[in-house]
């Protein structure tokens, strides 16, 4: 069976100790190798719930997200008050920021360009998962 | 005491293809087989208009236009990434895993308490639905045919809420009286007619056979299922998958194919195909058997239906050898005259290409061939597959004739940085 999993960033390679050659005196260095960067490990805590979406539209610039980005969504976390989430509204899905009041839900837009955003009392509102992180590859890195 | 669950996706490819479109909640929605060819995942919904299971696309084509059943072709990286996704789930639950299908995995539950399996199952369902959004459903039992059983119980008694345990058993009782025998796991059409035959008509009748002259009857295998239906373990969970004992590669063209240069690009295709499925796992063959026939469905038509087998000198995994002997052995059953409606290539028997015995007459060019594969499967794992490829598989017209065809297709959305799931911020 192939295994899928998504990659976000670049998975670093090992750096290569400078004992592994063969002459000369150990580097003094050696004991300090770290294992580089691995911007899974930034973006990703848990990757059997993560998924990246794109995004559509400039409704969340006040909360960092761009037309075009691509935002980590983790479906396992609970929303806070405050978080940008992926929302199904009556069957209609987009990001919204999320906050609570008395206990209801209440969504609403990042761009103050953007009129209130209203949902009826009877609305069915489901969170498919949380906008943990962002990605914004100015310039795309070709391989 | 051992112990197993059995969890499924619940019409697993049509639930993954809701994950990514909330517009399909609640509509029926059904997912073909590949050549878009018949109905191999149906939703509730679907199910309710009388769509069966296997049903051929073109025989339902009318109904589904006119119910607005959601139709897609098969999406194989998009489920086999959300599959990868629950077994890692499940592997949080449970020491150990056995996968045993795309979407059905068995679980080792000995070491939780018998009281506490329940419970256990409907966290873990509720965690693999919040996780990857699909629903799921979990049998538990003392052996792995009894939690296949019970599985199917969760699967179709809404009440149970998805979740089914018949270790208990006095639990047990009522419910293998309920259930009609062609439910249980490993007895196909054959051996339900001779279970029928000795009388047989619930679970309960099959578990109460004498186990020796169901071993004349239906060998070894028939015995163990008594065995197994009694709560007696005879299977274990299988970890690590066995390895390969044949390989094939065959399709139905998107069309019909009454030519032989488009049979031999087919043939070419699939050739190509074997040889990079061998050497994914390492495994060589010292022959290939070629099939072709014609389509039952077209029923005005005469019929026709041919094998051959070629044999190599030698045991080999070369995408040209294999080509080579494929190519012939079509050629050789090749007459005109009929509309082809599937060719196929077929191996057994594989082996070891480094223990495998040399040729002393014929003997390969193991070293250029395996250079020219290293080259050719390196180049195909970075840039796509079929960015390289023989040029007898054919450019371009033809093969809009025999290519697999899918047509209504969603995105990768999870394997593909240009097919991610756009969301609306508007």
């Amino acid at each position: 069976m192939h295994i899928h999993a998504i990659i976000v960033g670049v998975r670093a390679p090992l750096p290569v100790l400078a004992r592994a050659v063969k002459a000369g005196f150990p580097s003094p260095a050696d004991d300090y190798v770290d294992r580089g960067i691995d911007l899974n490990e930034l973006l990703i805590a848990n990757r059997p719930a993560t998924f990246l979406v794109k995004v559509d539209g400039d409704s969340m610039v006040q909360k960092g997200l761009c037309d075009g980005d691509l935002a980590v969504v983790d479906r396992s976390l609970d929303p806070r008050e405050g978080d940008v989430v992926v929302v199904d509204v009556d069957g209609e899905r987009s990001f919204k920021v999320w906050s609570t009041v008395a206990g209801r839900p209440k969504l609403s837009f990042a761009n103050l360009r953007y009129p209130a955003f209203e949902t009826s009392a009877f609305a069915e509102i489901e969170v498919w998962g949380v906008v943990c992180g962002s990605v914004n590859p100015r310039r795309r890195a070709i391989r | 005491m051992r112990s197993f669950a059995l969890i499924d996706g619940n019409s697993f490819y049509c639930s993954c293809e809701r994950v990514f479109d909330p517009s399909l909640k609640r509509r029926p929605v059904i997912v073909l087989s590949n050549n878009d060819g018949c109905a191999v995942a149906r939703t509730a919904e679907a199910k309710a208009l009388g769509i069966k299971m296997g049903a051929p696309y073109f025989k339902i084509r009318d109904l589904c236009r006119r119910e607005g059943v959601v139709v897609f072709s098969s999406n194989y990286a998009l489920y086999g990434d959300m599959s990868a996704r629950m077994n890692t789930v499940y592997s949080q639950f449970a020491p150990d895993i056995e996968v045993y299908s795309i979407d059905e995995s068995f679980l080792d539950m000995a070491d939780v308490r018998p009281d506490r399996r329940e419970e256990l199952a409907r966290d873990l369902r509720a965690t693999v639905s919040r996780w990857t959004g699909v629903p799921t459903c979990v049998g538990i039992g003392p052996s792995k045919t009894l939690a296949k059983l019970a599985n199917h119980i969760a699967k179709t008694n809404a009440e149970l809420g998805g979740v089914c345990d018949l270790t208990d058993p006095a639990k047990r009782e009522p419910w293998l009286h309920r259930v009609t025998l062609d439910e249980v796991w490993g007895i196909g059409p054959a051996g339900q007619a001779k279970l029928a035959a000795l009388g047989c008509r619930t679970v309960a009748d099959v578990r109460d056979l004498d186990p020796r002259p169901v071993r004349k009857a239906m060998t070894v295998v028939g015995e163990r299922i008594i065995h197994e239906l009694r709560g007696t373990p005879c299977l274990d969970l299988e970890a690590v998958a066995p390895t390969r004992k044949g390989c094939a590669v065959t399709r139905c063209f998107s069309g019909r194919v009454d030519d032989l240069d488009t049979m031999l690009e087919a043939v070419a295709a699939h050739a190509t195909r074997l040889g990079e499925k061998l050497r994914h796992h390492d495994l060589a063959t010292d022959h290939v058997s070629v099939f072709m026939h014609t389509s039952e469905h077209d029923e005005d038509g005469p019929q026709r239906s041919a094998a051959f087998t070629v044999d190599l000198p030698e045991a080999s995994n070369d995408t040209t050898v294999l080509l080579k002997a494929a190519r012939w052995g079509a050629r050789r059953i090749w007459r005109g005259g009929f509309r082809y409606s599937k060719v196929g290539l077929v191996t057994t028997d594989l082996v070891d290409p480094a223990r495998s015995q040399r040729a002393l007459i014929g003997a390969l060019d193991r070293e250029r061939g395996d250079k020219l594969m290293a080259a050719l499967d390196a180049c195909n794992g970075r840039y796509g597959r079929g960015t390289l490829f023989p040029a007898s598989v054919g450019l371009g017209r033809e093969r809009a004739r025999w290519a697999t065809k899918f047509e209504m297709r969603s995105p990768r959305y999870t394997t593909r940085l240009d097919e991610l799931p756009k969301i609306r911020a508007a």
